[in-house]
């Protein structure tokens, strides 16, 4: 067998997390492998919305969203056409007087942490989407949110990785090992450190990281421009908390800009099968159509499912493991990963490398004690 | 003889046999491009049996409708 190769850095996982890390580790110098059993982005990462949102479930979750978000309005002037990176701005939309005290509520808590927000009444939101039901009471807009898609995003940092001289490997990690891992084919890579980047998959090489995969439905329509200018969300969902174990759905547009319409969403722990469950998807369309009556009379492409990876306390996995030393998580982004890719990336270099980091890391550190939360839709 | 129907397409009016198919009777008037591709060019029907995609036109305000699918009907408006 020849002399295995050592690399500084080897990352399991080519989704757009791996793909981030290894764009970060590239960047900073680091000889970086990454390892993908599948096509990179095409797990999780391509069944995604690709929302690049600020997302205020808790404090630190806002902290992650939000500065994730800056990274990739910094990075947009870089982004290639096909990554469909817009800053549509995000519409929580409030169906009566009390959400609408809730969305403003909403817009406090963003304007305290200096992130834009502001409220279109009534008439300010069937103006701004002439589509939605009449008689909503209005909306939060969050105008620096955006969307993109999410395979081609990957695409761009591990293109990014690339010309900074890392290399992808294709092949399935069995097992961390002293300072390297082993792949299914016997091959041993050597490595000074390992990132675990494996999403729902990630306990398989990181035992006892809580992460457990999360279903869910999304649908897309043919080709409507003008029909949507904004991402949608219902507010509602801040009202009635579900519980972890009930299967949800909350209503969530989002324009692409092809024209088409992408509708969600859905949340099911233990569906152990990937395949699209009428039940389901009715469930999400019929939500969809009470908001947007217009969707009932477009045509669909497609319906797919993926599964989040999602964690306890609804925060990402970024940091060392606790035993063995050298190795490293970033996984259980949930429904979140592609925002806070950059972050992510960010924060996980800044702790390997041993520079600061531009915001506080401690609450997304494996080793922290997570509690299960009250779930939203 | 079938009998007649009348159809307008893009505002002019088109006489059909009934039971024609939108793609057909689009076909018959001489209109092959019966809607554009995102980058601009003519796209018209290839499989004539709904899986193509490729004739997608606009009947009654309800867009995005394969044309091989839809059989004229008395009064239709069609836009492609």
């Amino acid at each position: 067998m020849a002399k295995p190769e050592a690399w500084d850095v080897a990352i399991a996982g080519a989704g757009i997390i791996g793909c981030a890390c290894a764009a970060a580790a590239a960047e900073a110098g680091l000889r970086t492998l990454l390892i993908e059993a599948g096509v990179p982005g095409g797990g999780t990462t391509a069944a995604g919305m690709g929302h690049i949102v600020a997302m205020d479930d808790s404090p630190a979750q806002f902290a992650l969203t939000r500065y994730s978000q800056q990274l990739w309005q910094q990075l947009a002037p870089e982004l290639p056409r096909q990554v469909e990176y817009e800053r549509c701005g995000t519409l929580w939309l409030a169906g009566d007087e009390d959400e609408w005290r809730l969305a403003a509520a909403k817009r406090e808590a963003y304007r305290a942490q200096g992130v834009p927000a502001e409220m279109l009444d009534a008439r300010a939101l069937a103006a701004a989407e002439p589509h939605l039901r009449p008689g909503l009471a209005g909306a939060m807009l969050a105008p620096e949110d955006g969307v993109l898609y999410p395979p081609a995003a990957a695409k761009f940092f591990l293109d990014r990785a690339r010309a900074r001289g890392a290399r992808l490997l294709a092949g399935e990690c069995q097992r961390i090992e002293a300072r390297g891992l082993r792949l299914r084919d016997g091959t041993q890579v050597a490595a000074g450190e390992v990132i675990i980047a494996t999403g729902t998959r990630a306990a398989e090489l990181a035992p006892g990281a809580a992460i457990a995969p999360r279903k869910g439905h999304l649908l897309i329509t043919d080709r409507y421009p003008g029909r949507l200018h904004h991402q949608l969300v219902e507010l509602g969902y801040l009202r009635s908390a579900h519980a972890l174990s009930e299967d949800s759905v909350a209503f969530n547009l989002q324009p692409r800009l092809s024209g088409q319409i992408l509708i969600g969403s859905s949340r099911q722990f233990g569906a152990a099968t990937a395949e699209v469950e009428p039940a389901m998807l009715a469930r999400m369309l019929q939500r969809a159509i009470e908001f947007m009556p217009g969707l009932a009379a477009m045509s669909c492409v497609r319906a797919w499912t993926g599964f989040r990876p999602a964690t306890p306390d609804k925060l990402p996995l970024i940091g060392p493991v606790e035993d063995p030393p050298h190795v490293w998580l970033a996984a259980g982004h949930e429904g979140l990963g592609i925002t806070t890719a950059t972050g992510t990336a960010a924060l996980l270099l800044a702790q390997l490398t041993g520079q600061a980091a531009a915001i506080p890391y401690t609450p997304y550190l494996p080793s922290r004690k997570t509690e299960a939360v009250l779930e939203h839709a | 003889m079938p009998e007649e129907l009348r159809i307008r397409v893009n505002g002019r009016e088109l006489a059909v046999a009934a039971g024609t198919s939108v793609a057909a009777a689009l076909l018959n008037a001489g209109i092959r491009g019966m809607r554009r591709s995102r980058t601009g060019e003519p796209r018209g029907p290839v499989c004539g049996m709904g899986a193509c995609m490729e004739c997608r036109i606009t009947v009654d305000g309800r867009a995005q409708l394969r044309a091989c699918q839809l059989r004229c009907r008395e009064g239709m408006e069609i836009e492609c």
